[in-house]
């Protein structure tokens, strides 16, 4: 009970910091959960990241559910799960209920503009950690690229770059081009 | 009974939107036309708060719409009503994944997806760039090349930068302090 209930206040305090969404939520994920809690090894938070970009769902809900599970069980899912979107429940009613034009408010608008800054420089620096990791060999490396480049110029789903470079893990190991 | 309605359709939201909290905007228009819980215009809104409040936005956006629908029981609902696929999905997944994770084909394909991870994040990273730090309107305005550039913008990202790679003292601080210090630094030099 008492670990149910420490997966839902961590959690809780992953969706309060995140702003902008399930790649927002990485470097906040990647100090409170990994290197705080120690419930996940950076290259997990890779593979719940691959594995939520292609099951249904919100990744943020995702990633919290892998984690729960793996430290507690099913009910750690559920406390995790419920942890990360308490948050929201309780700010975007506040929000909705008093303040419907809260996105116009010229304040607002400018420390978003900031926040998105630091954004990006988080997830810049949450790339260049992880990037050892997960990209061991000159193999890897080409996957990487290659899905970079390709979703930045072009429209196509993760679902369809993640179930091509899963394919291609395979098919590297059994080439033995994996570790060169 | 509205609740059960909310739960329904927010459920059907969370088990076929696949990619993410944006996925699930054509699933909220559906919502919108068929319901006439919410207009497409607060709609609009509801995207724009989603994006300018903290939490994931595909739940931010799941508890507005709830709340617009049948206030706070309403918000709680939509939100549970969209979690559930996905909470069902990856417990099954991570029951399976569990037992073959030492299967060598599982392990070669997570050897494929992990540079993939890296990868998509990168790119949502470069869509952030985009919209924080140049001014494409701007660009295409005047032609000039310095109008490319949001000033304020690319010298707040130059000192973060230091500040979380370069010196000792402020590099292992809690991303929140930088992530709460850039929005008062946006409103006070008016972003």
């Amino acid at each position: 009970m008492k670990q149910l209930l420490e997966l839902f206040l961590a959690f809780a305090r992953v969706g309060v910091m995140t702003f902008g969404g399930g790649y927002a939520m990485l470097p906040i994920l990647e100090r409170e959960i990994v290197e705080n809690k120690g419930w996940a090894s950076h290259e997990e938070i890779m593979d719940y990241y691959a594995v939520g970009q292609c099951t249904p769902g919100v990744i943020a809900v995702n990633t919290a559910t892998f984690v729960g599970f793996r430290t507690a069980g099913a009910a750690g899912g559920i406390a995790a799960t419920l942890g990360v979107v308490f948050p929201s429940v309780v700010i975007l009613s506040l929000i909705a209920g008093v303040l419907t034009n809260f996105a116009d408010i010229p304040a607002v608008r400018s420390a978003f503009a900031g926040i998105r800054v630091c954004v990006c420089v988080l997830i810049f620096n949450a790339v260049v950690k992880l990037w050892k990791g997960a990209v061991p060999d000159k193999a890897a490396l080409c996957l990487c690229l290659a899905v970079f480049v390709l979703s930045v110029f072009l429209k196509v789903s993760p679902v369809v770059f993640v179930v091509l470079c899963a394919a291609a893990g395979i098919l590297f190991t059994r080439l033995g081009v994996r570790g060169k | 009974m509205i609740l059960l309605r909310l739960f329904w359709e927010f459920f059907k939201t969370g088990l076929f939107a696949v990619g993410g909290g944006m996925a699930t905007l054509p699933f909220l228009y559906d919502i919108s036309a068929r319901t006439g819980w919410f207009t497409t215009g607060q709609l609009a809104d509801m995207i724009a708060v989603s994006e300018s409040t903290p939490g994931p936005i595909g739940v931010n956006m799941a508890t507005y719409v709830g709340f617009t629908a049948a206030g706070v029981p309403g918000a709680a609902v939509a939100t549970l009503g969209l979690v559930t696929p996905s909470v069902i999905v990856i417990l099954i997944v991570a029951r399976v994944l569990a037992a073959f994770r030492q299967n060598k084909y599982v392990d070669a394909a997570f050897y494929g997806l992990r540079p993939c991870s890296v990868g998509l994040i990168a790119a949502a990273g470069v869509l952030v760039v985009k919209v924080a730090l140049f001014c494409a309107d701007r660009y295409a305005a005047s032609g000039a090349i310095l109008d490319l550039f949001n000033g304020k913008a690319v010298a707040l990202a130059a000192l973060l930068l230091l500040f979380t790679r370069g010196v000792k003292q402020t590099k292992k601080l809690h991303p929140i302090v930088f992530i709460l210090a850039s929005a008062a630094v946006g409103v006070v030099f008016s972003f």
